[in-house]
């Protein structure tokens, strides 16, 4: 049996713009306060994991140059929006399989001002004469022609089509869920936007993809995450502090999206995630019901709906009626994105699957102070990036 | 992944010089002109799953021989938004949809109706459409597809 695997020291920088730091000094930051939060140096650690999107490439290694170069493994990881999760996954896996017993992930990127990700993204054309390229043989670009290439145009479907299969989901209904993690952000410091909105401004707002108004849809901003991971056996020879305070990774489960009809053309995230979740729930030996807070990918309001459902926190087909009963506000029975979301909090996309787990690790020490959820035991935190991956995390609090 | 403003580009089609053909190009090839336009997917034929681009093998059980399969006109809204931001030079709004072709799933743009939310619902029924996209140097006329409303 593979020993187990704990959160030692894990922070987040605030997310929003920094003007006056690369991905280094970010992901630097993040590195250096997660050691200093679990009471550990470079020294200890055995591997590093690193996740970057838009920058250059090798960040692990740039990293350690700032932080301390020890010689270790280090693993540079790209998996969309997943891979801040996948970076903490890979040091999970490297301490599961006895190659070292403390690792760290960080997950860092510059999104501040990057604007509409998704769109275009066919080679330049010169020429006045129509000629086919591409796998679809395609003699123009086809976002706008062909359906929508847009993040915003993507997950906007996805969530209409939830409305198509169950009723219920409308353009209101998003915008409320969307209210909703508005208001939570204002207890949020780190948070890059923690201003709180009426329904009616976040309905007249800006309209990007119908039902998907400007605040309904992640913030691109700049951010890092670090977490520390140790084994138990390990931990067990650390202080009873450190031992207090570190968090159990009850689950860490990673899954792509299996083959089904329609996936060529919308991407699904809903079987995935569920492949995910129900991985997560039997590998950590509890339920949607025992989960005391969830922070998970809110990309859109419109992706939000669909994940009560296939985080299975709701009856299959009942994330209208969960949500309206109240039960993801912060005081309801699952609290759902007390961060605020990737719609306030903002989405550094490769620290994003690092600071959720952050968010719920804080609640689980008992030390998020204003929006502390009291008596917070267990949490999940749940990120998906198209293409498609999605990673689950699953974190208890210390018994000690 | 590059910045996404960079990749972009529209075809300046001249038409004012060029002189018609009569010869015509599809926007993607599996788009079938001619008197009854439609597309045609690449059906695997181990399990039938299909598929606009050429695939390697067959994602859902790797199979490798494919067949040309004509892709029903005619079909319901099953998802839809309407996109009123977008890179530089793609015209909003428009509407994109995903549409149930008889059990096969299509993406196309909603053509001829009004991009309004209270004029575009789920379930209604459409039917595949084509349009000029304009004529190159050579006088080729390239034809793209949508759905409209029947
Ligand atoms: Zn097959």
């Amino acid at each position: 049996m593979a020993d187990n695997v704990w959160i030692l020291g894990i922070t987040m920088t605030k997310f929003g713009k920094h003007a006056d730091k690369d991905i280094v000094d970010l992901a630097s930051a993040a590195a250096m306060g997660a050691l200093a939060d679990g009471g550990v140096t470079m020294r200890e650690m055995g591997i590093m994991a690193a996740g970057n999107l838009m920058g250059p490439g090798g960040v692990g290694q740039q990293i350690q140059k700032q932080v301390g170069q020890t010689g270790i493994p280090v693993y540079n990881v790209s998996n969309a929006c997943a891979t801040g999760a996948t970076a903490l996954r890979t040091v999970i896996m490297a301490i599961k399989a006895g190659e070292c017993d403390m690792g760290i992930a960080v997950g860092v990127e510059k999104l501040a001002g990057a604007g509409l990700l998704g769109g275009g993204g066919q080679a330049k054309r010169d020429g006045k004469v129509w000629e086919a390229k591409g796998r679809y043989g395609a003699v123009a670009p086809t976002d706008g022609r062909i359906g929508t290439d847009t993040m915003p145009g993507t997950f906007a479907q996805i969530g209409m089509e939830y409305g198509h299969k169950y009723g219920g989901a409308d353009f209101e209904l998003f915008a409320r869920i969307s209210e909703k993690n508005h208001a939570h952000s204002t207890l949020n410091p780190l948070a890059a936007y923690s201003k709180r909105f009426t329904l009616e401004e976040i309905m007249g707002d800006m309209m990007i993809a119908y039902p998907n108004t400007r605040p309904m849809c992640s913030a691109n901003c700049d951010g890092a995450a670090a977490a520390v991971l140790v084994s138990e056996t390990k931990l067990r020879t650390l202080s009873l502090e450190q031992q207090r305070r570190a968090v159990k990774v009850a689950a860490s489960v990673l899954t792509t999206d299996p083959w089904e009809e329609a996936c060529q053309i919308l991407p699904n995230v809903n079987t995935l995630t569920r492949n995910a979740a129900k991985q997560a729930y039997e590998a950590a030996g509890v339920g949607p019901d025992d989960l005391d807070l969830v922070e998970l990918h809110d990309c859109f309001a419109t992706a939000e709906l669909v994940h009560y459902d296939n985080l299975m926190l709701c009856p299959e087909g009942g994330a209208v009626d969960f949500f309206n009963s109240g039960a993801p506000w912060r005081d309801g029975t699952t609290p759902v994105n007390v961060s605020g979301g990737l719609q306030s909090k903002g989405h550094p996309i490769s620290a994003t699957g690092i600071a959720n787990v952050w968010e719920v690790c804080h609640h689980l020490r008992g030390e998020a102070g204003d929006r502390q959820i009291e008596g917070a035991k267990v949490g999940l935190a749940h990120v998906i990036g198209l293409g498609s991956a999605c990673g689950i995390h699953v974190l208890e609090k210390s018994a000690a | 992944m590059d910045d996404w403003r960079s990749s972009i580009t529209t075809v300046r089609v001249v038409t004012d010089t060029a002189t018609p053909t009569g010869a015509q190009v599809p926007l993607v090839d599996y788009l079938v002109l001619g008197a009854h336009p439609h597309l045609e997917a690449n059906r695997c034929m181990s399990c039938g799953a299909r598929f606009f681009d050429r695939r390697n093998a067959c994602a859902s059980c790797f199979g490798t021989e494919f067949e040309r399969v004509a892709i029903a006109t005619e079909g319901t809204v099953r998802a839809f938004t309407i996109v009123t931001f977008a890179a530089p030079g793609v015209p909003v709004p428009f509407v994109s949809a995903v549409i149930d072709c008889d059990g096969t799933s299509v993406r196309g743009n909603l053509v001829n109706v009004e991009p309004d939310p209270s004029k575009v619902t789920l379930h209604m029924p459409v039917r595949l459409t084509t349009y000029s996209m304009g004529i190159d140097d050579n006088g080729t006329e390239a034809v793209a597809f949508g759905f409209e409303p029947t």
